[in-house]
């Protein structure tokens, strides 16, 4: 019979305020199997992990559960305790009965009875826990970053830094992102490009760093430290590594009716083209769907005037496969359409633009080079509306929009109307907004120079309609302040539109099993204290691919993403999870229903004699590779006959388990 | 039957085959059995008919790993099964050659088969030649196969249960069912395995019964190709089928048409994922409607 030590914790009032902890641990006394049972105010402490260390060693215990918080909390310092005990780590099992019990009950009696069955519950799992030993596995010093915007930007030199090598998967031609399609930032009113471009040249100029651009991850397999990863790196039919960026080929094209995306689509470009003067890889890609040449197989003018000889109408994609330790999601945003929210008048009105729209029109590099004219005759306009919160914050059950804040529309839209005050004085600037939501160092003193030294006009209030009337746009919004209805006849209307996931993240996140809000944005591991770790090892967080922020908040989240990674490089090998699961071979069928079902692919079979009571014949069989296991259990509850099983979590343990709740 | 059985002994004799599964009289006339036949003079014996019900592809399982090739008579519905033990790598194509037997429904002693008046079609899913003696007509379903679902989802929960209470307490576990069964093809099926801790459980209470069942549907569920068999065999005529038909209709709903048996995707709606698959919650949403 095995002798079992329970150990109750207070958690201060966290638990004993529900749970009468010294009822409880008086109940866990009789269970068979418990030789020993107390209660402290907090087990984690030095003094409550040496209460159970000497237990260990005064009652010559062979397993211990501990009643306290969630495994997630303390079931690695419990397991470290029990070690330097002389137990073996998993012979600790936690019973949560904080976060599962005292927490969500508020009467006494009803959360210690429960307590009680989960504290028994626990001790009837142990009773089949088996001492286990952890392997370790190698750690391939190479990170990979999903997205070369400023967050991807950041890790990677972050991690270059430390001496590792990174790789940037980017899917657009160009590094830069978001970022580089700004025309000025806030709080500073820098120009956008003068500090993105330094660290998209720092990130094409370090040895470490690998730029992959015009590509996409295909698939990914492995686990933390061991991942293997396939990019797709799309034809650009241009050989970068002649092309030298001359744009000549761009003025030669004759196909120009191509959309212009580093504009928002407000300009043509040609079929050839270098998304910006800055990008990086400066190298021009052709688009397929406008180059005459490989549609109709006639015109080649690039390839003539082309003295580096880089053009290559015949090439193909190239699938590059490599090894990972780490990889970081940095996959960012695009504004919404916001075409859907007819009172906008987006859809019908040329003039009615979004903020991104509107930065790309007062930059100098933009379609207008720079000059505000409104894009439907390129005449100034001298009355703007913006209207705030477009498709942020909505109801989610009309569905209309987001639920979420979008965070950054608030500032931007600040920045935007102070930089058309100071450029064009004799410009009217009115803003509608719910909330205006600055928090943030030098923020909201930013936010009052617009509205006091710039006298930007605004008011509190939704727009209900924007309707065209002759070459005006009357815009019908609501003053709460005022409580009157108003209506302003605008020459120019600014969308600021809520921002949502890149749509590839809900792909990248199920090829990564990386959780992902109802919203795509990818979760942390914990909101407060692992926010930027995915709950998938190996995997983590950067920019706005986790939640909306400014670049601030995106570089400081990209460098302690980094941070994170390096910490994981470092490393020569790592511990690994003995909990895996492995097949008796007595019962295997060979029926292949394991291998479908598990997500990371670890399970292979083999053709193999086996021998048992009676039996000797060659069957094909399922086996389990222990590093790639990550000990999920959905092959164990596929296997019909009960030939898969899961170390720590046996069959047998889950049984006793819900025994001990229903008998 | 003439020319099956003509080819059969052809086969036999010139070695392409080792031996032969198909069916024999038994001690009445409407009684045929699955029977072995090793050579032209046992050969003799073999029949194709009106009572060849019995789905002979789990006998299969027997021979995969032994020398030589041998042949089985599949009905349409059999190949099926056939098709499900090779996607489950039970059993090796080319260890097989498969007469396909033209079928227009089957019968025993009290007339046309249950299974049948469900009939999936007359397609051979697997075979090495066809051979179609009874000229089967193409004949359609006699009925809906989810009625008998249909009627069981309009009852209450509660109806429900005591419907399933009062079929089930009938079965006396003599087990053929699931030996009949070509999904239930496990080398050591759990209730078989006193390591499993699934047998000594059921006994243990009235339940018992109930929980065969369950566990044996959820097993086969995805799997299996409602060939029916299960219900056929049953000594206490517990409609097993309607089992296997609801999770079978279920699956339909909520992942698209799906038919056990069929084509070249070894994944069954169960043991694949993707994006587009129900949450979980589906299953709550489901009982509160
Ligand atoms: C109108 C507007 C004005 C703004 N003004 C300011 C400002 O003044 N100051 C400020 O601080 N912030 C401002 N912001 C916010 C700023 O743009 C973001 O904080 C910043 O761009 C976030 O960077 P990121 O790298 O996380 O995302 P992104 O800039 O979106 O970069 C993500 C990159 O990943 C790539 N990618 C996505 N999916 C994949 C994939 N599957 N595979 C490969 N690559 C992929 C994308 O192509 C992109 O290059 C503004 C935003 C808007 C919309
Ligand atoms: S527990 Fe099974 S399904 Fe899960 S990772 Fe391990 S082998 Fe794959
Ligand atoms: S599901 Fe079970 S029986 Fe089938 S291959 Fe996997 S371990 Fe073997
Ligand atoms: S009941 Fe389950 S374990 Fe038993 S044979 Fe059928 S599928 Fe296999
Ligand atoms: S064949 Fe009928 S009686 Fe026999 S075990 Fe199956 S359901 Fe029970």
């Amino acid at each position: 019979m095995q002798k079992i030590g329970v150990f109750v914790c207070w958690c201060g009032s966290n638990i004993a305020g529900t749970v009468d902890v010294e009822a409880v641990s008086e109940a866990m006394k009789s269970v068979p199997g418990v030789v020993y049972s107390a209660n402290y105010q907090y087990m984690c402490s030095a003094a409550g992990q040496k209460l159970i260390a000497d237990a260990i060693h005064e009652h010559h215990l062979d397993g211990i559960v501990v009643a306290s918080c969630s495994p997630r909390m303390h079931e690695n310092t419990f397991r470290k305790t029990a070690e330097a005990a002389g137990l073996n780590p998993y012979m600790v099992e936690i019973a949560n009965i904080r976060e599962q019990c005292s927490w969500i009950h508020k009467d006494k009696e009803e959360g210690t009875a429960k307590a009680i069955v989960l504290a028994r519950t626990a001790v009837a799992k142990l009773l089949h826990n088996k001492p286990l030993q952890a392997g370790t596995s190698a750690v391939t010093k190479r990170a990979l970053v999903i997205g070369g915007g400023i967050a991807g930007i950041q890790t990677a030199l972050d991690v270059a830094d430390a001496g590792y090598e990174v790789d940037i998967v980017e899917q657009r031609p160009t590094i830069g992102g978001r970022m580089a399609q700004l025309d000025k930032t806030f709080p500073t009113l820098d120009c956008s490009a003068c500090i993105l471009t330094p660290k998209m040249v720092e990130a094409s100029q370090n040895e470490k760093i690998n730029i992959i651009s015009y590509a996409k991850v295909e698939k990914v397999d492995g686990f933390v430290g061991n991942f293997k990863a396939t990019i797709r790196k799309k034809a650009r039919f241009v050989d970068e590594t002649k092309c030298t960026g001359c744009s000549l080929c761009m003025s030669k094209c004759p196909s120009k009716k191509g959309k212009d995306e580093f504009n928002m689509e407000m300009n043509n470009r040609p079929a050839i083209y270098i998304p910006f003067a800055q990008a990086i890889p400066n190298v021009a890609v052709i688009d397929p769907e406008q180059c005459l040449k490989l549609k109709t197989g006639k015109c080649g003018l690039c390839e003539k005037v082309c003295t580096a000889g880089a053009i290559n109408y015949k090439q193909q994609d190239e699938l590059i496969e490599r090894e990972y330790g780490a990889i970081v999601v940095a996959t960012g945003f695009k504004p919404i359409d916001p075409s859907p929210l007819n009172e906008y008048g987006y859809a019908d009105n040329a003039d009615v633009i979004t903020s991104l729209e509107l930065e790309r029109l007062m930059n100098a590099a933009g379609p207008t080079k720079g000059t505000l004219l409104r894009p439907s005759d390129l005449q100034h306009p001298h009355e703007i509306v913006f209207i705030q919160c477009v498709g942020s914050r909505c109801d989610e059950n009309t569905k209309r929009g987001k639920p979420y804040c979008s965070k950054i529309c608030c500032m931007y839209t600040a920045k935007h109307a102070m930089l058309i005050r100071d450029k064009y004085p004799d410009t009217k600037v009115h803003v509608f907004y719910i909330d205006v939501r600055t928090p943030g160092k030098n923020f909201d003193e930013f936010y009052r120079r617009a509205v006091e030294q710039y006298g930007v006009d605004y008011i509190k209030g939704m727009v209900g309609k924007v309707a065209k009337e002759g070459d005006k746009l009357m815009v019908r919004g609501s003053d709460l302040i005022n409580n009157q209805q108003v209506e302003i006849a605008a020459d120019l209307v600014v969308l600021a539109t809520a921002i949502e996931p890149d749509p590839t993240a809900r792909s990248i996140g199920t090829m990564l099993t990386a959780s992902m809000d109802t919203n795509d944005f990818f979760t942390e591991a914990h909101a407060k204290l692992r926010p930027v770790e995915s709950p998938t090892a190996g995997i983590f967080l950067s920019g706005v691919a986790q939640g909306p922020k400014d670049v601030p908040e995106t570089v400081a989240q990209a460098s302690a993403a980094a941070a994170k990674v390096i910490g994981l490089l470092a490393k020569d090998h790592l511990v690994t999870n003995p909990c895996v699961a492995y097949s008796n071979e007595l019962l295997c069928n060979g029926c292949s229903q394991c291998e479908k079902v598990c997500p990371y692919g670890a399970i292979t079979y083999i053709e193999k004699e086996v021998r048992g009571p009676g039996v000797r014949e060659v069957r094909r069989i399922a086996q389990v590779n222990p590093a790639v296991c990550q000990g999920c259990g959905a092959c164990t509850v596929t296997c019909p006959s009960g030939a898969m099983d899961l170390k720590g979590f046996a069959n047998k343990q889950i049984m006793a388990e819900v025994d001990a709740i229903c008998l | 039957m003439a020319r099956i059985k003509q080819r059969a002994i052809e086969l036999l004799s010139d070695g392409t085959v080792m031996r032969v599964i198909g069916w024999e009289k038994g001690e009445g006339n409407c009684d045929w059995s699955p029977a072995l036949f090793e050579n032209a003079a046992e050969m003799e014996n073999f029949v194709y008919g009106d009572y060849a019900g019995a789905n002979l592809s789990k006998y299969c399982l027997k021979f995969n790993r032994q020398e030589g090739k041998t042949l089985v008579v599949l009905k349409p519905c059999d190949t099926l099964s056939f098709r499900q033990l090779l996607h489950e790598h039970r059993i090796d194509r080319e260890k097989f050659y498969v007469i396909g037997a033209g079928c227009k429904g089957m019968k025993d002693e009290k007339g046309g088969l249950l299974k049948c008046s469900a009939c999936k079609g007359k397609e051979f899913e697997v075979y090495d030649e066809i051979i179609d003696d009874e000229e089967a007509q193409k004949t359609t379903a006699l009925m809906d196969r989810m009625a008998g679902v249909i009627e069981l989802e309009k009852m209450t929960a509660q109806e429900r249960f005591d419907f399933w209470r009062g079929e089930l307490s009938r079965c006396i576990r003599c087990n053929a069912c699931r030996n009949v069964c070509p999904a239930c093809s496990c080398i050591k099926c759990v209730f078989d395995n006193p390591a499993s801790g699934v047998q000594s459980k059921a006994p243990v209470t009235d339940f018992e019964e109930n929980m065969f069942h369950i566990i044996r549907a959820y097993h086969v569920a995805g799997r299996c190709t409602d060939c029916g068999e299960c219900s056929r065999v049953c000594p206490q005529n517990i409609p097993l089928h309607l089992l296997n038909r609801k999770f079978i209709k279920d699956m339909n709903e909520l992942y698209g048409d799906y038919q056990a048996g069929v084509g070249e995707n070894e994944r069954t709606p169960l043991t694949s994922y993707t994006k587009e698959d129900a949450e979980p919650g589906i299953v709550y949403e489901r009982g509160n409607a």
